[in-house]
Formats: structure tokens, sequence, C-alpha cells
């Protein structure tokens, strides 16, 4: 820490005011309230709240929909996370031979940050259109199968899993490009000098080296398809067709907001706290280890 | 997120000089497919935005037409006046606009002045606040749902620029960016000022700001693009149409079953006006967009 330059009593506190106003009103005093609220219950007439024990989580682990929703959330974002990262390691790895205009490419590769995962999937929402859009007709020449988002939840599944993919893609892929050229040419020439292909450089040198952007995109696509996906769901699928695309951040929202089961509600925030914790812990893990090097 | 990353994010900043230095290519084959592999993932990605685009010049019949037409047509100026009549995208624009702004500057104000707390004074309770500041990573939107709702509700701020604005104004990675950055220079400048008679507020002004130029771009750029891009805040925080911000208003235009022909070229229309200005920010913002990528790795 730095030597500290100036002496004031009060100060430091009044410049910290604002931002403690926003944390204790807006989030420790709900996120407290949300551990407060999952052990309550709303009375039969909603007027008041009863204290219910553990009783929301015991529902939460005993009801169907809930538990598919925890599995659909997991299969989305290993799907989101897994594809994504696979894919641009593939097509980075496959690109790395040092070429001029980089720069250019990663401007080009960078923008979809910028575009709400919301219309994101508004967009590809048309691509999928059972009756005209683009890509249900060109996979009409090859099978006769119906991809009907509407009707198939697998479909939907996959609507949401290519939109979150293709606005993470350039990301995952300006970032492994990036990591390759750090790589020293050196080791690669050296391996290559022992006889050693394309692959098996790959997966001895490579893979090994870049495992530090690995650690960091795979933590950062994990909490974009946790909590930054809601905007697709609620955009394009609504959690449909039956619960498909539910996913746990549209369902807390809707038991919350369109159920009004607030105990209920609450303690599914609780169980997505624990996994944000989770999303942390492992982050910090990596922070110390470093992985690799 | 938090503290390392930029090891990992760091990589991004200059890989043109290691291009140079590092091996130039034997076989000009490979650089070719190279040039190959990056240009059809450019093309991949942006194919969405463009069809999205061409969508938004047709007219309804051309747009259900089959085989699916990618070429742009000529009715680019009805669709986006209908839009902008249909969904009223002057006013969600607007609150766009002051929501991602807002949160923007407010963010920026507010880690400032905690970061210059943080390392600039010693006081009791440092350590805990600095604890309280970081804690707060893990308590976004989702895991508190509706007791934020009802915090809002009960201050009367449902519906407000309020209400959309300042709960969202504080920021545990722009403090850590700024207390970074903060530690990083040199003690004798805050030495020198004092020397010279200059309050803290003063040296804060006059001298940190204008070093903190380059941080602020970069900052800025991010977190506008998330302010605008916001999703679930704005669509609980607001319940009429005139509050709305364009990322929710859209969904009001999407198709939910029905038996008319849902106006696509409108909505893809809505989606243009909707994702171009942060799409803008960044493209003409991008070397504080990469720096900004590289430093809060949000």
């Amino acid at each position: 820490m730095k030597r500290a330059a100036f002496r004031n009593r009060w100060l430091p506190y009044a410049l910290l005011a604002p931002q403690f106003v926003i944390i204790l009103v807006f989030f420790y005093w709900p996120a407290v309230d949300s551990l407060r609220l999952s052990l309550y219950r709303a009375s039969p007439f909603g007027d008041r709240l009863i204290f219910a024990g553990l009783s929301n989580f015991e529902r939460l682990f005993r009801d169907a929909a809930y538990l598919r929703s925890g599995v659909t959330s997991i299969v989305f974002a290993f799907a989101v996370t897994l594809l994504g990262l696979g894919l641009s390691l593939f097509l980075a790895a496959m690109a790395n031979a040092r070429i001029r205009g980089l720069t250019i490419y990663r401007s080009l590769l960078l923008w979809p940050y910028g575009i709400a995962p919301a219309v994101a999937g508004v967009v590809w929402l048309f691509i999928f259109n059972p009756s005209y859009g683009v890509l249900p007709y060109l996979l009409s020449f090859v099978t006769s199968y119906q991809f009907n988002w509407l009707l198939k939840g697998w479909v939907a599944l996959a609507l949401i899993i290519v939109t979150a993919v293709w606005k993470q893609f350039g990301y995952n892929l300006a970032f492994y490009l990036a990591g390759l050229q750090a790589i020293p040419a050196s080791v690669l020439e050296a391996a290559s000098v022992d006889g050693a292909g394309p692959v098996r450089k790959f997966f001895a040198i490579t893979f090994p080296l870049l495992s530090p952007v690995t650690f960091f995109l795979f933590t950062l696509n994990m909490t974009f398809a946790f909590f930054e996906s809601f905007g697709i769901v609620h955009a394009v699928t609504q959690g449909g067709p039956g619960d498909a695309t539910s996913l746990l951040v549209y369902k807390a929202w809707k038991d919350g907001f369109q159920g009004l089961e607030l105990g209920f509600s609450a303690a599914q925030s609780v169980i997505l706290m624990i996994v944000v914790i989770g999303l942390t812990a492992l982050q910090f893990r990596y922070a110390e280890k470093r992985v690799t090097y | 997120m938090a503290a390392d990353g930029t090891t990992a994010a760091g990589t991004l900043a200059a890989p043109v000089r290691a291009v140079r230095t590092a091996r130039t290519p034997r076989r000009p084959w490979d650089r070719w497919t190279s040039h190959l592999i990056l240009a059809s993932a450019v093309a991949v990605i942006a194919f969405p935005l463009y069809y999205a685009f061409v969508i938004s010049t047709q007219t309804l019949s051309e747009v259900s037409s089959l085989p699916p037409r990618v070429l742009p047509s000529g009715h680019f100026l009805e669709n986006y006046a209908t839009a902008w009549q249909r969904a009223g995208m002057g006013r969600l624009l607007f609150n766009s606009a002051v929501m991602a702004l807002s949160v923007a500057i407010g963010k920026i104000v507010i880690s400032i002045l905690s970061a210059f707390a943080i390392v600039y004074f010693d006081f009791r309770g440092k350590t805990f606040a600095f604890w309280m500041i970081f804690v707060t990573l893990m308590l976004p939107i989702p895991v508190r749902i509706v007791s934020t709702y009802e915090v809002i509700s009960s201050l009367g701020w449902v519906n407000t620029y309020w209400g959309l604005t300042v709960p969202l104004m504080a920021s545990a990675t722009g403090t850590f960016l700024f207390r970074q950055f903060f530690q990083t220079i040199p003690d004798s400048l805050a030495e020198a000022a004092q020397l010279d008679g200059a309050g803290p507020l003063r040296f804060l002004w006059s001298i940190l700001l204008p070093l903190s130029k380059a941080n602020m771009a970069a900052l800025f750029v991010i977190l506008f693009v998330y302010g605008w891009n916001e999703y679930l805040w704005p669509l609980m925080i607001t319940t009429t149409a005139e509050m709305r911000t364009a990322v929710v208003g859209i969904e009001a235009l999407v198709p939910r079953g029905g038996s008319q022909l849902p106006e696509w070229n409108v909505i893809m229309a809505a989606a243009m006006m909707t994702l171009l200005p942060p799409v803008i920010v960044i493209v003409t913002m991008q070397r504080w967009f990469v720096k900004g990528l590289i430093e809060t790795e949000k």
C-alpha cells in the first residue's frame, strides 16, 4: 500500500459516502433481505409473511420445474462456454501464422461486445424463424426434420446457445489470438526440430501455455451464461416452449414478479448467490495459482 | 472481474510488435490460410447484423419470400419511420442514453472518490471499507431481485430516472481500477502538492484527474455499453412505455404467437437503432475500449 499522503479526520469518510450509501441501500440491504425473505412464505391472503424455516429450500429441491431449470442452466452454461472456447481456440490456433493486420482483425472481431444479449437474441430469432428464416431453410436441403423452436424444446435451447456463443465468439477469439502471440516462437521451433507435428505441438505446448487465457475466458463465459443471458431468454423464448429454456435467473425473476411468490423467489436468489460466490472463488484460486507457468 | 485477469488480458494490448520480431512466415501459404480463417470468422460474426440490416430494408412480402433474400431492398426509410413511431423509439433511445450516460459518469465519479480516499488517506476501518466494496462483486442484480425492487418501490423510485440510474452507480471494478492506477503515481507528486500548500481536493482536481483521463475514457466505453445494454434492471424498475429503455422496449415488438404476420422488417429496424449507439461508441473509441477491456475485464 501507498504511504498515506493527506491527514484529515472526516474527508475520507465523506469521499466514500456516495459509494457506501448506494452499496448499503441497494446491495447489502436487499441481499440480507433476500436471505431473510427466503425463510418466509406469504399467508393465504397474502397480507403478511409467515416464518417458514427452510421449507422454501426444501420445496426448491423437490420442485421438478426448478430442478429442470437448474439442469437447463448448467447445460446452457457449459454448452456456451465449451463451444465458444473450443471454436475460438481452434480457429485461433489454425490462424496463428504471424500475419499483418492483426489489429484490424481485432477490431472486426470485438464489436459484437456492444450488442445487448436481448437484441442479439431478436436477430437470431429471425434467422431461426421456422417459416422463412435462413437457417431452417438451409437445413431443409439436408433433412426433412422440422427445426421449429416453438415446438421443439431443444431447438429453442439451441437458439439461445447459438446467440450467446455468437455474442461471445469474437471476444474469445481476440483473446486467444493475443495469447498466441505471447508464446515464444523459439519453443515451437525447438519442438519442430525434435520432430513434433502440429497436433502434438498444440497439445504439448500451445494449449498448456494458453491455460491462463483459457481459465480467464472460462470464468468470464460462465458468468455471462449464468447471469447476463437473462435478456436473451426474456426477449426471445420467454422460457419456452414449456420450460425448455427457463434458466435459473429467468425463473427467479418470473416466480418473484409474475408469480408473486416472494419467499420462493428469494430462496432462488440465495442459490444464485452461492453460484456467484463459487465463480468468484474460482477466479481467485486462479489469481493465486496462475495456472501453469 | 477482480484482481488478476490482467495477466491474461494484458496480452490483448500489443500483439503487433510481437508479430514482427517473432518469426516471419516461411511459407506464404500459411499466411493466406490464416487470412482466410480470420476473414471467415469476421464474416460469420458480421452476417447476423448484415442480415438484420437487409431485413430492415425490405417489404413484408420480401421478408417472407423463399428462398430468403439476402440483398438490401429500397424500403429503408419507411421501415425506420414505422419503427420510430410504433415503438416510440425516440423516447426509448432517449431513456437509454440517459441511463447509459448517467450510470457511466456516476460510476466513474464515485469510483474515483472512493479510490482517492482509500489510497491517499489513513483512517479507521479502511480495510473493512475496501472489503465491503469488494463483496458487492458477488451481489449482481439476479441475487437480490425481489428485495431490491421493494427498496426502489418504497423510495417511490419506480418509473423514475433516479431508480433507473442511481442504484447502479456503485462500482467495485471502477474503484479497483483507479486504486491500482493511483498506486502507480509517485508519492513525490502528493508531497510536492502539499509543499505548495495544496489541500487534498485541490490535488485530486488539478493533478490526479488530469492524469486519470485515459483510464476514465477506457472505463467510460465499457460502462456506457453496460448501461445501455442492461436488461433486467430497467425491466424491473419501469412499468410504463415512457420509462422503458430501448433494449427492453424491443421485447414488446417481438411476436408472441398470434395470427397476423409479424412485421419483421419493422422489428429489425428497431433492433438496428437499438444496437448501433453502443457499437458506434466502441468503434469510434476503439483504443479506449481495448484498454477498458484489459483493465476491467468485466
